[in-house]
């Protein structure tokens, strides 16, 4: 009796378990783009990786004190009473796009939400996103004035499939960075700018011979994550000839891998022109740049991020009282003149954030004017203050990075060079069997042998047939 | 009643009978409802604890377990469209050299943290707190104790401030200047970790254990002459048997599912510490792939099943 | 037959008298160096690490590694400055207790029917769901509890979290304390029942108090374990006015992504002290224990 009441008991979990499983989550259509256009009384929530206090702090202090009065206020004297919250976070990159995933799985979340440009691909895949296009209606997001501002390349950060999901609010650069002072005393020219690879590996032998110093940095290793495919392979891959994805198929161990792969076992490996243990620590990258603002490394590779948030005399996180004297840059050779992609014989790789809209939202139009007012020049400005940054704008660009040589000299001379990730769902994949194939070089394995377990982990996310050599 | 016998075997052998008499008198009684509860009335008493479960744990657990029949992803077409994928997860996880890794990882990490030091030595300070003061007692149970109290995002500072490679306080204390710990001896150093948060419970387990010893016994075993070892194996432990392997249970399925390494040495360096646990979150926040992070767990609860199935096959045999 | 056993105590008697108290000291000395070594060496394994959250919090200065600090309590002005640090705290306590009393309530209550009475299945019952709890305790079932959380309209809601850590909680208690009340003698219940009283009646009245020390080591075992789950009410709960301090906790970096281990250092001993509170005063007036039973 006690039996039969417990099969039953249990096998009708068990069946509604199943049955509510095919369901999945709701994907219904999207809201109408005029839905409550003309609405009176608006509530919009903005959600982004930042927190008062914390990660981002500028930017969860922009949303809460700048974007959210003025648009209330704005929004007031157009006779309609908005209601603008702003949900914080302070977390890593991955508990947050898991946060955001499921919201967006469940028809839930913000209505307007800060993602990073890589996300784009595999959001849209997953009917999280649509195109603006379609959430507000073509005309309208068209009109938009700050559009003619963002630069059609940058534009890219927040394309997928020729679709445009968002607005960009940020791009970057990448460049060589090294120690002015460090360079005269190895004998080594302080207006440095390598036209190869083995520019750089003679001038890191020559700065060995500087006592307590480290030659060169090149991220690599699966700790520091996307800053290792952005600032370390990538730029070596793309100097060797193709991107990492070319007509619809996805780079394999080709001989522009071998190459890169070679390059990392020959700093970290015989030659220990880098340190091996900032490759492998959980901290490693603050590592570094510690070392490069005591001036103890000679040679990085990294993005504007070390110039004006990590080194920045005034309020970086390790701040180099001598940088505007002492750091140099150039941008970062091909493998050897003309082995760029494109033919170039300079490269550099470009990221991005920016917003989208929820397309669940009870209020497209109004959600996307918060969009764009976010994203107006007078904002921009208001966001960057008194940090200077690239920002999506032509015009505030021209405007505010005038005072700083550094980024100027990326939206001038690196920007048009610049070459950006495949905003496509499995970019993140292939992006840790990157990392992984230069954890395994660098820790000792063979080339030879990173590079085919590599081959085989990217036929696995990509099926044989998208790969080329 | 021991027999006022001065025959040391006798005297350990009809000791060690009573204290079996007395465990196996308890489990015949296990099975009388003394209070007259009647089967009804019980599974009333179970209901709302089952009614929660079953909301709360049986229905996701089912989902997720089905979960991995799927190449269900968090992003992209995978969460749009699933497709029952029937084995393939498992298959490709069997036959993924970083799963394998992950799962031998894993039986070091439990053998070393749960069996050899939860289990040892939370038993061996439980046992010298016999012997020292209550003044002794109540401090030393206090450090083991704040361990296992202390919140985990907490310990992991503590411990990264233990084993830093520059100045970190046990290369001051060692006099090893510059060795990274995390770095060279990442399975070492989670598991000595794993040790240090987790024997409090043990400790507690085995004092209450201990304490629970007629001291009667434990009298006439010394009187027969036996000594420390004599007393653990012929007295000691019969009583205990059944408590050790509850223990034992528990603390290795914690630990075989603990993601708190996580935190210290996340899976590195080049996943030479990289549990499965943490193998899974990897899976599951990284990459979003939870088709496969829950086959996966199924893996991992079948072996837990093994292992449990192993210990229970212990307690049966010793009973008899 | 006799006459052997006297002869073996009197030998066992002249040997011991033979070797003397003298060898019966030294035994005893190095026992008890042994145990102080012991001693020692414990104390100092479980003591050395918290070294960094003793001096750490007072100084102006903390880095990673631990030093004496220049000393200052400026770090815990600014944390006590910054409300969404002590909201998060109070945060807790609710998430807390909530799990503990639906924890004690209902795992009591089930762990003692299953404990005195023989329902088919109870074991098989019991280990499964343990087993199967530590499937939802992973990451592995994030996507299916969000799910059904919304569906259930729990998103946002401190009730929800605190449903999901009982549910992943109950089958470890139920276990613990089933095992507990299995060693606990029956002889006062079946007295109680001879006088007449109702089952309800027998728990609260006389299991429940003898069951006390290890009802209160499963509470202080649940609160641990929600008072540092991170996961769970980051992913299920969104607005800043809920989130624990176990969340927060991860959020005191700088601007640029470094930790602020001012803050950290401060909030660390903060954060800690309440659990540590708990355990004094539960170990105080219960005292821990697993097996109850009065000595026989």
């Amino acid at each position: 009796m006690m039996h039969g009441k417990h099969l039953v008991a249990v096998g009708g979990v068990l069946t509604a378990s199943l049955v509510l499983a095919g369901c999945g989550g709701t994907k219904a259509a999207v809201s109408n783009a005029q839905l409550n256009a003309g609405a009176k009384q608006v509530t919009l929530t903005i959600t982004a990786n930042a927190i008062s206090g914390g990660k981002n702090a500028q930017e969860a202090d922009w949303i809460t004190k700048y974007v959210i009065p003025q648009f209330e206020a704005a929004q007031k004297k157009k006779g309609v009473d908005a209601k603008v919250t702003f949900d914080p976070n302070g977390v890593d990159d991955a508990p947050y796009k898991t946060k955001i995933s499921l919201a967006l799985n469940t028809g839930g979340g913000a209505d307007v939400i800060s993602i990073d440009g890589i996300w784009v691909g595999e959001f849209a895949d997953a009917g999280y996103i649509k195109p603006l296009n379609t959430v507000v209606g073509k005309d309208v997001a068209a009109k938009w004035s700050g559009l003619s501002q963002i630069n059609p390349a940058v534009q890219q950060v927040m394309t997928y499939k020729n679709q445009l999901y968002g607005i960009p609010d940020g791009t970057d650069g990448r460049v060589i960075y090294f120690n002015k002072n460090l360079f005269k005393q190895a004998g080594l020219p302080t207006d440095w700018q390598p036209q190869s690879w083995s520019d750089i590996i003679s001038a890191a032998q020559k700065l060995k011979s500087l006592p307590g110093v480290t030659p060169l940095q090149i991220n690599a290793g699966s700790a520091m994550g996307e800053a290792t495919t952005m600032q370390g392979i990538l730029p070596l891959l793309v100097g060797t000839g193709s991107p990492i994805f070319k007509n619809d198929k996805w780079q394999g161990d080709s001989a522009g891998l071998t190459s890169t792969l070679d390059l990392y076992a020959k700093i970290y490996g015989a030659d220990k022109l880098g340190d091996l243990q900032w490759q492998q620590a959980a901290n490693g990258r603050d590592q570094s740049f510690a070392a490069f603002a005591k001036n103890k490394l000679g040679i990085i590779i990294e993005s504007d991020y070390l110039w004006r948030s990590v080194i920045n005399p005034s309020n970086g996180t390790a701040p180099m009282a001598n940088r505007d004297t002492a750091v140099g840059w150039a941008k970062i050779p091909a493998e050897t003149a003309g082995t760029g992609v494109n033919g170039q014989n300079f490269v550099s790789m470009s990221g991005g954030s920016g917003e989208v809209l929820n397309p669940k939202t009870k209020y497209p139009q109004q959600a996307f004017e918060l969009m764009t007012f976010m994203n107006s020049a007078a904002a921009v400005k208001a966001r960057l203050g008194n940090t200077p940054q690239i920002t999506a704008r032509d015009d505030v660009n021209s405007q505010v990075l005038a005072s700083d040589p550094l980024l100027s000299y990326i939206a001038k001379d690196v920007l048009p060079i610049t070459i950006y990730r495949p905003s496509l769902s499995d970019y993140t994949k292939v992006s840790t069997a990157l990392q992984n194939a230069t954890d395994s070089v660098v820790n000792g394995t063979s080339v030879a042998n990173a590079a085919t377990t590599y081959q085989k982990t990217l036929e696995g996310i990509v099926g044989a047939g998208n790969v080329f050599k | 009643m021991p027999e006022t016998s001065s025959n040391k075997e006798d005297a350990r052998t009809s000791v060690r009978d009573d204290a079996e008499r007395q465990t196996r008198q308890k489990s015949t009684h296990e099975d009388e409802d003394v209070v007259g509860l009647g089967k009804r009335r019980a599974v009333a008493f179970v209901a709302p604890a089952l009614a929660l479960i079953s909301v709360f744990l049986i229905f996701p657990a089912v989902w997720t377990l089905y979960l991995g029949l799927t190449n269900y992803g968090l992003t992209g077409s995978q969460a749009l469209n699933p497709q029952f994928v029937g084995i393939d997860n498992y298959v490709s996880a069997l036959t993924n050299p970083a799963f394998l890794n992950s799962l031998w990882l894993t039986v070091l990490f439990v053998f070393g943290s749960a069996l050899i030091g939860q289990s040892c030595l939370g038993f061996l300070i439980a046992w010298m707190m016999m012997r020292v003061n209550k003044v002794v007692r109540g401090v030393v149970e206090f450090f083991v104790l704040l361990g296992w109290i202390i919140p985990s995002s907490v310990s992991t500072f503590l411990w990264f401030a233990l084993l830093d490679g520059s100045s970190g306080t046990l290369n001051l204390l060692l006099h090893t200047p510059g060795t990274a710990w995390l770095l060279r001896y990442p399975m070492w150093s989670i598991i000595v970790f794993n040790t240090w948060v987790g024997t409090a419970f043990s400790m507690l387990l085995f004092s209450s254990a201990l304490a629970s010893v007629p001291p009667s016994q434990l009298e006439s075993a010394r009187s027969a002459g036996a000594g420390a070892w004599a007393q653990l194996r012929d007295v000691i432990f019969p009583h205990i048997r059944g408590h050790i392997l509850t223990n034992t249970l528990l603390i290795t399925l914690w630990t075989f599912n603990t993601f708190t390494p996580y935190l210290l040495t996340a899976g590195g360096p080049d996943g030479r510490s990289e549990i499965l646990p943490v193998f899974i979150y990897k899976l599951a926040l990284q990459n979003g792939m939870l088709g496969q992070g829950a086959a996966i767990s199924l893996i991992m609860i079948i072996l837990n099943l093994m292992i449990a199935l192993v210990y229970i096959r212990l307690l049966r045999t010793k009973e008899q | 037959m006799s006459s052997l056993k006297v002869e073996k105590a009197s030998t066992l008697a002249e040997r011991e008298s033979k070797n003397g108290l003298a060898s019966l000291a030294v035994r005893k000395f190095l026992g008890r160096i042994g145990t102080t070594v012991f001693v020692a060496l414990v104390l100092a394994f479980f003591a050395i690490p918290v070294l960094w959250l003793v001096f750490a919090p007072f100084d102006a200065h903390p880095s990673m590694n631990v030093k004496l600090p220049e000393f200052t309590l400026k770090n815990f002005a600014v944390l006590f400055g910054d409300s969404s640090a002590l909201s998060s705290l109070r945060n807790s306590v609710v998430l807390a207790a909530g799990t503990m009393v639906i924890v004690l309530i209902f795992g009591s209550v089930a762990s003692y029917a299953l404990s005195r009475v023989r329902i088919p299945g109870r074991e098989v019952l019991l280990y499964s769901l343990l087993l199967l709890s530590s499937i939802i305790t992973g990451t592995a079932a994030m996507v299916p509890i969000f799910l059904l959380m919304v569906r259930l309209n729990l998103i946002d809601s401190q009730l929800g979290v605190i449903l999901v850590l009982s549910a992943g909680m109950l089958p470890t208690v139920i276990f613990i304390l089933k095992d507990f009340m299995d060693s606990t003698p029956k002889s006062y219940e079946e007295s109680a029942r001879l006088y007449g009283a109702k089952p309800l009646r027998i728990l609260w009245d006389v299991v429940i108090p003898i069951a006390r020390p290890g009802l209160a080591t499963v509470s202080v075992w649940a609160v641990v374990q929600v008072w540092g789950n991170f996961l769970m009410p980051f992913i299920l709960l969104t607005s800043p006015d809920k989130t624990p301090a176990a969340v927060i906790m991860y959020t005191f970096y700088t601007q640029g992504g470094q930790p602020n281990l001012a803050l950290i250092s401060a909030f660390s001993l903060v954060f800690s002290l309440p659990v540590i509170l708990m355990y004094f005063f539960v170990s105080r007036r219960y005292g821990f224990r697993f097996h109850g039973g009065i000595k026989s």
